[in-house]
């Protein structure tokens, strides 16, 4: 009885069966993705039914197929990759600079429209994104663009300038009285700009970049309308999609799984950086200065 | 009540009284959300009223060169000496009479009837079509008035502004100044207005790809258009659209989907905000115990879960979730004796797979719960416990005194940013369920559908009727400006923008 009571002893237990519950909750959260990365290695069946959950023998046969396909024509990973990556590519400079320009604009300049600007973009952003994708693609389709690369990367890029809140966010911490000893010094509102703020502002640049960079690889709405039915211009998002569709699925079921992890991983380690980057920017904005 | 009165309440009795105050002042709140829309359409009357006034004034004082500019763009900038700016207007002016006279105005003129020439086709002896005449297309007179409305409206603050610098500059010379050079006025875009040159870029962009495109479907909400090749003609036809989806009179098809799909919806949004908070909240509190070891870990863990594209995780969870898939599997070996239970829980029952969405759900989103927790809980000042453990606080007491309050009392407006999202939240019922189970009742939509995945179905799925969609669109806005409006109304952020700087 005195064990039981005693501080140490509950505290010992309490902590041993957190460590369980959280032990049992890390195995269900990650093991839909050890279940993805064996099965893209199984080489048995290669149909999606088998009995059961873990695979008895390995192959790299999938990845193989997925970036050298032997006789099929519409799965072509390796160019939906390239795709992807350089419409990934310029909508992250685009959009990087449209987001940098308008938080700064936002944050660290006082002109008379600006609230108003920035009440209409609070609007703007309160629409279903959905609602917009038929008449986008009416205007892409008029400009000769639909099924066409450089859509996707105008379709990611145009609207980065409404999604500035947290780079303003972090702008809005660095002290106004460094705006104030450069502009006596003499610097203009662009040498304060490029010389005192963005080399401050690390943590959020490198946010931002990271976050243009990933939407491309992630988006499977938008262009899936935009491309239909040109399987060459496919990002590897709606290519993945299209592998999983009841028609393809018997056939690339394991493909799909393969190439998913060839797309999560690059993107997950993306990620991680990005989520030091961005713990970095908000809460390290405040101390500077 | 005073503050020593509230102190001595027990939780429950707290809650009742804040959720009395809340209550009351509930009314007050919306009404300040109706005068704030109320003042915003007064000043916008006003600042018109005051534009046609300035209007008038700078004609009656303006000398011959000003009067003229009032016909022809920058004719008073070019007269004073402003050449380069005076050009830019005159420029300007002529590309539009172009655009007008060979694009637009056929474009406006028909904008009121959308069009009336049909298709017409005929068929020889062989039953072989020849097209006669290709007729128009409401859609593209839509889109091109849309554009033409636009294009004015811009041009018409151009030819504003034209009259002013063409004012000023008269005061200038009145005054004896001269007019600055390019060279001045190109660094002045460096520094004074320097917010032009960052802005004209995203904007243009902006204006392209959001703003026409959005003002575009606001207005196929009140046309009877359907789908991509059917009919080339449509018509305006008001609110028909809105009043269906309010027909409970009647109780037609579409009233009853958009009220079951829009309970739903709430009912979605509710469960998914609130069992994502308390259970991650939960987990961020046991992974920031003290004395528990490995946070790094078991947050990287949680974090995978985000990480990992969500059309990855999605389709797969999905692909678990057949009859056929993992869980069957595991189910049977572990309950069933190996033998395959062969649940269907995405497409089997109403209930079972709008349940199963809400739990997958939860694996979805505890993670972002947890990580955005793990900040607030660092951030708890130390002192606050170090003083409580002096006092002779025990754990418990700690925790439902300090800790518990403070997550609260800072998470409350990033559960109710949750609630709006989740209303908004695409990805996890379109790539989970794609709205099935399908349910002949409801038009054009399934049992697991929300508003948001109804409009993907109804502008891309096999039922098109682009109409309803942008009304469902609008309505869609209308919930979440409401809800953020009184939230932003009511949060401190907002208004103390310049708190840091």
């Amino acid at each position: 009885m005195k064990l039981f009571k005693s501080y140490k002893f509950r505290r010992i237990l309490l902590n041993t069966i957190i460590y369980i519950i959280l032990g049992i909750m890390c195995i269900i959260w990650v093991s839909p993705f050890i279940y993805l990365m064996l099965h893209s290695f199984r080489a048995d069946g290669g149909v999606v039914t088998n009995d059961a959950v873990l695979p008895h023998r390995f192959t790299f046969q999938h990845y193989i197929e997925l970036f050298a396909p032997s006789t099929d024509t519409s799965l072509n990973f390796p160019r939906w990759f390239m795709n992807t990556f350089v419409v990934a590519c310029f909508s992250c400079v685009i959009s990087t600079i449209s987001v940098l320009a308008v938080s700064y604009a936002f944050s660290r300049l006082r002109f008379g429209i600006r609230k108003k600007l920035m009440n209409i973009a609070m609007i703007l952003g309160m629409f279903p994104g959905f609602m917009t994708m038929i008449a986008i693609y009416y205007l892409l389709k008029i400009m000769g663009l639909d099924g066409n690369l450089i859509a996707l990367v105008l379709c990611y890029s145009c609207g980065a300038g409404l999604g500035f809140q947290i780079s303003k966010g972090f702008f809005d911490t660095i002290p106004r009285a460094l705006d104030e000893a450069a502009t006596i010094d003499g610097a203009t509102k662009n040498q304060i700009f490029w010389k005192i703020i963005l080399p401050m502002s690390k943590p959020i640049v490198v946010y931002t970049i990271l976050t243009a960079f990933i939407g491309p690889w992630t988006d499977f709405i938008l262009a899936k309308i935009i491309m239909g039915d040109k399987h060459d211009n496919y990002t590897v998002a709606i290519g993945l999609q299209m592998m999983k569709d009841p028609d393809h699925m018997t056939q690339w079921f394991q493909e799909f799984l393969a190439g998913s992890v060839v797309v999560a991983i690059p993107i997950t380690l993306l990620f991680l950086k990005m989520q030091k980057y961005y713990v970095e920017g908000v809460t390290a904005g405040g101390v500077k200065g | 009540m005073t503050y020593v009165e509230y102190k001595q309440l027990n939780p429950f009795q707290r809650f009742a009284f804040n959720f009395k105050k809340i209550m009351k002042n509930l009314p007050r709140n919306i009404g300040r959300f109706f005068k704030t829309i109320g003042l915003a359409i007064a000043h916008f009357f006003i600042g018109i009223g005051k534009g046609f006034k300035n209007y008038g004034v700078t004609f009656v004082k303006g000398d011959w060169a000003t009067k003229l500019s009032y016909v022809i763009f920058g004719f008073g900038d070019i007269h004073k000496g402003k050449y380069y700016k005076g050009i830019l207007y005159f420029i300007i002016e002529v590309l539009y009479t172009l655009f007008m006279v060979f694009f637009g105005a056929e474009q406006l003129y028909w904008l009121p009837t959308l069009g009336t020439h049909e298709r017409v086709v005929a068929y020889d002896d062989f039953g072989f079509e020849t097209v006669v005449d290709e007729g128009q297309r409401s859609m593209l007179i839509l889109l091109y008035g849309t554009l033409t409305v636009v294009v004015t409206i811009v041009v018409f603050a151009i030819y504003i502004s034209n009259i002013k610098d063409a004012y000023r500059h008269q005061q200038m010379r009145e005054r004896g100044e001269k007019p600055t050079s390019l060279k001045v006025d190109a660094r002045e875009f460096l520094d004074g207005k320097y917010h032009i040159t960052l802005l004209s870029f995203p904007i243009l962009m902006i204006a392209v790809f959001n703003i026409l495109p959005l003002i575009f479907m606001i207005l196929i909400a009140f046309t009877n258009y359907h789908g991509f090749e059917h009919p080339t003609l449509f018509d305006w036809v008001g609110m028909v659209n809105f009043s269906n989806v309010f027909d409970v009179i009647n109780s037609t098809q579409k009233a009853n989907t958009f009220f079951s799909i829009a309970g739903w919806t709430l009912l979605w949004a509710f469960a998914a905000t609130f069992s994502n908070y308390i259970l991650g909240m939960i987990v961020a509190l046991m992974i920031n115990k003290k004395g528990i070891k490995f946070k790094g870990v078991f947050r990287t863990m949680f974090v995978i879960t985000i990480a990992v594209p969500q059309f990855v995780s999605l389709l797969l969870m999905s692909q678990m979730l057949t009859q056929e898939g993992a869980f069957n599997i595991l189910l049977g070996d572990l309950f069933n004796g190996g033998v395959n239970p062969k649940i269907d829980f995405l497409g089997g029952s109403a209930w079972g797979a709008r349940l199963t969405v809400i739990l997958v759900n939860c694996w979805v989103g505890i993670p972002y719960t947890i990580l955005s927790m793990s900040g607030i809980l660092m951030n708890i000042p130390e002192d606050l416990y170090e003083s409580a453990r002096i006092d002779g606080a025990t754990p418990v007491k700690t925790f439902t005194k300090i800790t518990l309050p403070y997550m609260i009392f800072v998470t409350t407006p990033q559960l109710i940013t949750q609630f709006v999202g989740n209303i908004n939240n695409f990805n996890v019922i379109f790539l989970l369920t794609g709205g099935k189970p399908a349910n002949p009742d409801l038009y054009g939509a399934g049992d697991t559908d929300i508003l948001v995945t109804w409009l993907y179905q109804l502008s891309m799925g096999e039922k098109k009727d682009y109409g309803l969609a942008s009304a469902i669109g609008i309505l869609v806005f209308i919930i979440c400006a409401t809800l953020s409006l009184i939230i932003y109304n009511n949060s401190k952020s907002m208004k103390d923008e310049e708190a840091f700087s």
